[in-house]
């Protein structure tokens, strides 16, 4: 005779679709929330311009050790010689030996080496003769802080590299000048344009801090206003709760992206090589990043202080060893890992790579995959980490 | 027993009360589970709560203890009792919003330990303090909740929303800035939006002013007839008296329960109301007095209470040959009763 409890008869079971629409409430609701802060608003559009006129000036280094790729066509003691000159001014380290002219301008396109050094076949047989052969230096100039200093360190390779070497006709200095030269190429940016490498750099610099900080404070918002006791009693699931938070913020991103790049067409004529589509697709995909690691913080941080703090954190390893601060290819090799571990290190890699060197995405496959990577690591500990009760 | 413990306070506390005389009163209505089963064989009503030994802690401190109840479909259950005694976190847990860490129990027949997302599906919680969005307007706060809830058509939800509530003409006021009892109907109407079956109110109408009160519980009543269960909870006596059934809960601690006349009798209060004189002098001489357990003012006069009858006359008697005084033997107030349960609880947690 024992009724059985009221069951709703429809069942607990969500409705198909349901997922994508609560997903959507949410976006609505936090669009709407977005739209009534009118200075948050105000400073996503200002804080990109303003930064982008402010740094008009470069950070100066003479990085060492800068990885280089060598291409010989010709195997011999005075090409030994030369190169052992190279490495011995300490601006170069021959990293990697490479076959074909192909190899070595991919090598570097995608951004592996700082240089090239190509020896042309029968180099030292022209030397013997005292034809004066020429090797060539190709530099990645996307960075010209890093490379300028390497350039200049040139001329002592050309007048030393082969003092000791015998066998080579005499040298005299007064008339026939040194034995070989060096063709010196800067690729990318041969006027050595600063506002040209900073440009992408604050790019991933403003996109980094205002992402990060929209979402860090998303979660803890709605804590500190007591509003998340509602949202969690209503049937929605944390993934739906983060994308409903993400997803209007990278419309926004994009909007900022899209300033900056234009900002700096117009008053830097800083150029994009390669595919805008690309490097839409690429910034959006850094967009999202950066905000799922700022949603993760805000689904860790206790209140709204400790998001921010939170951000600043990471931010502050995203500005220093990026190889936005300080060039990469210059920095110890702990930095360096911790910088492969950063997001905005590989998406300076993809702005610089797309607008300056016109790289494809065979290119910077590498980097991209490393963004994806990062956003659903965040967005997985982001869901795992969610509160769901008040406890 | 009667050594009130010098360790484990609160639950020599806890036998205290019951031993004092008060069993009648902390068993109106019989153990939960008895009467449960009389429920349901006597008339087959259908259960829309039912717990068994919840317990919540923080930290250290037992907010809820061993707390056990049952709501039948359809009723308005009063949650009564004093501030910081454990009803929002009842509440919370009853929704899933806190994990409790002893207990069993369901909600609309779902587990509460295990059923959250099924629970939230069909349960509207209207929060103590206001917690929809104050940057949004009203419209867009029911048409959020319309979309969450995966009503066929958010907008017309909300729109029907606002005319039933009343509030047509703020539909696009942002929610932060309307007054107390707007927010309070706004809240409501937001909750009963998805068409719940169970709502639990916390707290609905504290800081409302009585028309609104009034306005807000015809409301309720109107629901409740159309087969809605309600749990709400509440400071104000006159409520408690609207509800079909009522709970005391005092530290965590329910003490007694069922409908209002059964609480009233069986709270073994006897009761004198004495009128004229001076009755705030009375008031002190009566209180230090053996057998008087309670004195409250009403207004020009006095409520004088005692668990025991016999020891309370003895110790009026001589105020009764006071000319100046009118006597008169009454029924405790819903309010007597729980202030005299409070009273002794404290004494027991202290
Ligand atoms: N999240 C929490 N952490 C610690 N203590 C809490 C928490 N929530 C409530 N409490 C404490 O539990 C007690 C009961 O609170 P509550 O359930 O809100 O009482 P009521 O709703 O009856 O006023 C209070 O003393 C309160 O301070
Ligand atoms: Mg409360």
């Amino acid at each position: 005779m024992t009724e059985p409890p009221v069951r709703p008869d429809e069942g607990g079971r969500p409705r198909r679709g349901g997922f994508f629409r609560r997903v959507w409430a949410m976006l609505i609701k936090e669009g709407l929330q977005l739209s009534r802060d009118r200075i948050t608003f105000a400073t996503m559009i200002f804080i990109p311009l303003m930064q982008l006129v402010l740094f008009g000036y470069a950070i100066n280094t003479t990085p060492r050790h800068l990885p280089t790729a060598i291409l010989i066509q010709d195997d011999s003691d005075a090409t030994r010689a030369i190169l052992a000159a190279f490495s011995n001014t300490a601006y170069f380290k021959i990293i990697k030996q490479v076959r074909s002219e192909k190899d070595f301008d991919f090598a570097i396109a995608s951004g592996e080496v700082q240089f090239g050094i190509e020896f042309p076949a029968d180099f030292e047989r022209a030397l013997r003769r005292g034809d004066k052969p020429a090797l060539l230096v190709a530099a990645d100039a996307t960075d010209p802080v890093a490379t300028g200093s390497a350039i200049a360190a040139l001329n002592g390779i050309v007048a030393n590299a082969l003092v000791h070497e015998r066998g080579l006709p005499p040298r005299d200095d007064a008339e026939s000048g040194p034995l070989f030269e060096i063709r010196a190429h800067a690729r990318y940016n041969p006027a050595a344009v600063s506002q040209l490498n900073i440009v992408p750099g604050l790019l991933g610099i403003i996109l980094t801090m205002t992402m990060l900080i929209f979402t860090a404070l998303s979660v803890t918002r709605e804590r500190e206003r007591g509003t998340m006791e509602s949202l969690l009693a209503m049937p929605i699931r944390p993934v739906e709760i983060m994308l409903g938070k993400i997803l209007p913020y990278v419309l926004i991103g994009f909007i900022q992206g899209a300033i900056i790049i234009g900002a700096g067409t117009l008053l830097f004529g800083v150029p994009i090589l390669g595919s805008l589509p690309l490097l839409a697709a690429l910034t959006t995909l850094f967009i999202a990043t950066n905000l799922a690691i700022g949603y993760t913080f805000s689904t860790v941080a206790q209140n709204q202080l400790q998001a921010i703090q939170m951000a600043f954190m990471f931010f502050l390893p995203n500005i220093l060893l990026s190889g936005f601060a300080f060039p990469f290819a210059g920095m110890p090799r702990w930095a360096q890992w911790i910088g492969e571990a950063l997001p905005l290190t590989h998406f300076l890699r993809i702005t610089r790579g797309i607008m300056l060197k016109g790289s494809d995405l065979a290119t910077l496959q590498g980097d991209a995959l490393a963004l994806a990577v990062a956003m659903f690591v965040a967005m997985g500990v982001a869901v795992a980490r969610f509160r769901q009760t008040l406890d | 027993m009667s050594d009130s413990g010098s360790r484990a306070v609160s639950d020599s506390g806890s036998r205290a009360v019951s031993d004092s005389g008060s069993r009648a009163v902390s068993d109106v209505g019989g153990d939960g589970r008895e009467r449960a089963g009389e429920g349901e064989t006597g008339n087959g009503r259908a259960i829309a709560i039912d717990v068994n030994g919840l317990t919540k802690r923080f930290g250290e401190r037992v907010v809820v203890r061993d707390l056990s109840m049952r709501v039948y479909r359809g009723q308005i259950y009063g949650f009564l009792g004093p501030n910081g005694s454990g009803k929002t976190t009842t509440i919370r847990m009853l929704c899933g919003l806190l994990t409790p860490d002893a207990g069993t129990g369901t909600c609309l027949g779902y587990n509460i330990l295990t059923e959250a997302a099924e629970i939230k599906r069909h349960v509207g919680y209207m929060t103590q303090r206001f917690s929809l969005y104050e940057d949004l307007s009203v419209r867009e706060n029911l048409e959020f909740v319309g979309r969450l809830y995966g009503l066929a058509n958010p907008r017309r939800a909300a729109q029907a929303a606002l005319v039933r509530l009343g509030l047509e003409g703020r539909g696009h006021q942002l929610a932060g800035t309307l007054s107390g009892g707007w927010k309070q109907r706004l809240a409501l109407g937001a909750c009963i939006l998805p068409e719940p079956r169970l709502l639990l109110l916390d707290e609905p109408t504290a800081g409302v002013d009585p028309k609104a009160r009034r306005d807000f519980w015809s409301q309720i009543h109107q629901l409740a007839s159309e087969g809605m269960t309600v749990l709400v909870s509440t400071h104000y006596m006159d409520e408690a008296e609207r509800c079909h059934e009522i709970a005391y809960i005092a530290y965590g601690e329910l003490l007694t329960r069922g409908p209002v006349k059964d609480v009233i009798r069986n709270s073994g209060l006897a009761t004198w109301t004495v009128t004229g004189g001076d009755t705030w002098r009375l008031a002190e001489e009566l209180s230090s007095r053996e057998g008087v357990d309670m004195v409250a003012p009403f207004g020009a006069s006095l409520h004088v209470a005692g668990r025991d009858k016999a020891k309370l006359d003895a110790a009026i008697a001589p105020y009764r040959r006071d000319p100046a005084l009118s006597w008169q033997e009454d029924q405790p107030t819903l309010e007597d009763v729980f202030i005299d349960l409070m009273n002794r609880s404290k004494d027991n947690f202290q």
